[in-house]
């Protein structure tokens, strides 16, 4: 039961967080907008809790779960969404953009499956390196009609390499089902097309993706190449902030509620004799931490704006400009 | 590099352009362990040979041929740069590369910015360039301009043997992406090369002639052209000051002001396509800063506005000679 509660914890840490930034967001308080992943908080939870800190991810433009649950800098994501000093990337990238590499977040990714050639790339540098880490590579059921996916599947095949390919299938892409745009019978049979063994999973049920993730893992750090995991889900909110997803079927929307990912972890937890009451108060933790965390946003500094010259390049940098 | 600049006890030998780049990849190689090499046939020496036996010395898990994957081949290089190795990203053509501009644009020229400086791609992207033996639309275009104009990339352009060696040990020390464009016209051009290959620095222009009538400007496989139109005016009493520029991100501009400012004439010639090529910024950048007065007449030299074209008169009618420079130049001294 305990690695079900720190698994809730994270959970919980995550959809706090995009609740947070989602208030902050309508509020006008934070630039741009948000891609929230609220609904899918397993995958990333379930995966990464099992990731060592010298593993690596790559991520999409629906990160924040991913990066949180890799053990980014809670205030430092915020900052960054805010778009303030102190961010992550310094207030270079956003929401869509934020990476950690010291904790081996190798980057969320604007471009749908942007990330998946970083990720078996990273992870042959990794085998010359002579480490034994691995790269989890997080991507959405819409990235598997691009074309780097089945490039990135074949050349991690071929080279055997250390990845764990993983399909966040929430049934969407845009403001489009994924199934209405795919041929064939989906993300497994095209990985085992390639000879990678794949295994589907209920991507709301943390602890299944946990062990799942687990036992694909242990294969893929025993240097039995790539494995790719499908994990079921639903994005309980709309693309990304200002949309509302009202298009879809309420009926679908209603029961996707009942399966959210955190009713049913804490729902296995009561059942196991765990109080109501400690979980309410995880719940209400996890708030206090994300609220801080947007209170420091909030009173953070601006960047200079001549740091916009800075981390171009080394060499022909473009002088700064008299503002 | 003149051969006798070099200090004595330095070996320099003869050696083709192509030769001299598998020199610097071998040279780097053996120096440091995390330089490595991918791209489709590498393995098998690499189309123009530049990677030549290199697998026998290396192995095949740092001279990977790898398949006909493009944007994987671009994006894996970036992937493993950003765990600290230090990739040569083969493209066996640059025209292919056009097959990753994704992985080139979006992601290695982003990253270090877009990540508030977390990283830095240390890749060099290979990418031989340019018309060769009819090889037509998809094989022979130079694209360099649109390189030049993307902030995050070092744009390298080199014509003789020992600048194609010593920017490319550069490039593969630098923590910058360099995009590094291999002269196919070139590749069989021969120069001296000393055996131990110094990196030369990014943004200094080659002086290849001096002369005080006419300041001629071009890089790449222009330079030969440049150099045998140079000759033939001077056999008409017009005195060429002309220059390499090596690269083109970040570009020489120092050593094109002075001389443009003494010569007060301007030509700058290259084989990309006239209209939005990398000469217009040239000439533009010299009349901001030397002011409209300051030139008596400006011109630039490139391709119309065509695709590469197949059949050799075809081609030919499109291609920057030494004849259309000779004319250009008469024409501007004119002025
Ligand atoms: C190459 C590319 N095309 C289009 C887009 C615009 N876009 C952003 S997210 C998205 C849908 C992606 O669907 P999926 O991969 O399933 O991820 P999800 O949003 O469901 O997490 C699209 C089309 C993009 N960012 N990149
Ligand atoms: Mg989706």
């Amino acid at each position: 039961m305990a690695r079900l509660m720190e698994l809730y914890r994270l959970m919980a840490r995550i959809r706090a967080f995009e609740e947070v930034a989602l208030v902050a967001h309508a509020a006008g308080e934070l630039p741009g907008y948000l891609h929230p992943s609220i609904g899918q908080e397993a995958v990333a939870a379930g995966v990464c809790s099992v990731l060592r800190r010298d593993d690596r991810i790559t991520s999409t433009h629906r990160g924040h779960g991913h990066a949180l649950a890799k053990g980014a800098d809670v205030r430092g994501m915020m900052r960054e969404l805010f778009g303030r000093a102190g961010g992550a990337c310094r207030g270079k990238g956003g929401s869509m953009h934020i990476a950690d590499f010291s904790v081996g977040m190798l980057g969320a990714n604007g471009v749908v499956a942007g990330g998946i050639p970083i990720a078996v790339g990273a992870a042959q540098g990794l085998r010359l390196l002579g480490s034994d880490s691995i790269v989890a590579c997080f991507f959405g059921d819409g990235a598997i009609n691009r074309g780097p996916f089945l490039e990135g599947l074949n050349w991690a095949a071929l080279y055997r390499l250390p990845v764990l390919f993983v399909c966040e299938d929430n049934m969407v892409a845009a403001f489009t089902a994924a199934r209405s745009v795919t041929a064939g019978p989906g993300v497994v049979a095209r990985a085992e097309s390639f000879g990678v063994a794949a295994e589907s999973v209920d991507g709301n049920d943390v602890e299944a993706v946990a062990e799942a993730a687990q036992r694909l893992i242990a294969c893929v750090r025993r240097g039995g190449g790539p494995r790719l995991l499908h994990a079921r889900t639903y994005r309980l909110l709309g693309h990304t902030s200002t949309d509302e997803a009202a298009w879809r079927d309420p009926d679908e929307v209603a029961q996707a509620k009942a399966n959210d990912p955190l009713v049913r972890a804490r729902d296995r937890l009561l059942a196991a004799g765990v109080d109501g009451a400690v979980l309410d108060a995880v719940l209400a933790e996890a708030r206090v931490e994300m609220e801080a965390a947007r209170a420091d946003a909030l009173q953070a500094p601006w960047p200079e704006p001549a740091e916009a010259w800075e981390d171009v390049q080394d060499i022909g940098a473009e002088p700064v400009e008299q503002l | 590099m003149d051969a006798s600049l070099l200090p004595p006890t330095a070996t320099v030998e003869t050696i083709t352009l192509v030769e001299a780049t598998r020199r610097a990849v071998r040279q780097e190689m053996r120096r440091d362990p995390l330089v490595w090499v991918l791209g489709e046939d590498v393995a098998r020496g690499g189309i123009f040979g530049q990677y030549r036996d290199l697998v026998d010395e290396f192995g095949p898990e740092r001279i990977v041929s790898t398949p006909i994957s493009e944007a994987t081949i671009m994006g894996a290089g970036l992937g493993a740069a950003l765990v600290g190795t230090r990739p040569i990203i083969e493209m066996r053509i640059f025209d292919f590369a056009l097959c990753a501009m994704d992985e080139l644009v979006n992601q290695i020229a982003k990253i270090r910015y877009m990540f508030g400086g977390q990283a830095k791609p240390a890749v060099v992207i290979r990418a031989p360039h340019g018309l060769w033996r009819s090889s037509a639309a998809q094989h022979s275009q130079s694209l360099e301009a649109w390189f030049a104009h993307l902030p995050g990339l070092v744009v390298a352009v080199p014509a003789t043997p020992a600048d194609a060696a010593g920017l490319l040990v550069a490039a593969i020390r630098s923590d910058d992406p360099v995009l590094f464009f291999d002269p196919k016209a070139l590749f069989g051009a021969t120069g001296p090369v000393p055996q131990e290959i110094a990196p030369l620095p990014f943004g200094v222009a080659r002086h290849v002639r001096e002369g005080d009538d006419l300041t001629l400007v071009c890089w790449s496989s222009i330079v030969p052209e440049g150099e045998r139109a140079a000759e033939a005016l001077e056999r008409e009493g017009i005195g060429v000051d002309l220059l390499d520029l090596r690269t083109l991100w970040p570009w020489d501009e120092a050593a094109v002001l002075a001389s443009a400012a003494r010569t007060r004439r301007l030509l700058v010639v290259h084989e990309a396509v006239r209209t939005g090529g990398f000469g217009g910024e040239i000439v533009a950048r010299v009349v901001e800063r030397l002011g409209p007065g300051a030139l008596k007449a400006a011109r630039r030299i490139g391709a119309p506005r065509l695709p590469v074209p197949f059949s050799p008169p075809l081609e030919e009618a499109m291609r920057v000679t030494e004849a259309k420079i000779v004319a250009a130049a008469r024409s501007l001294l004119g002025a």
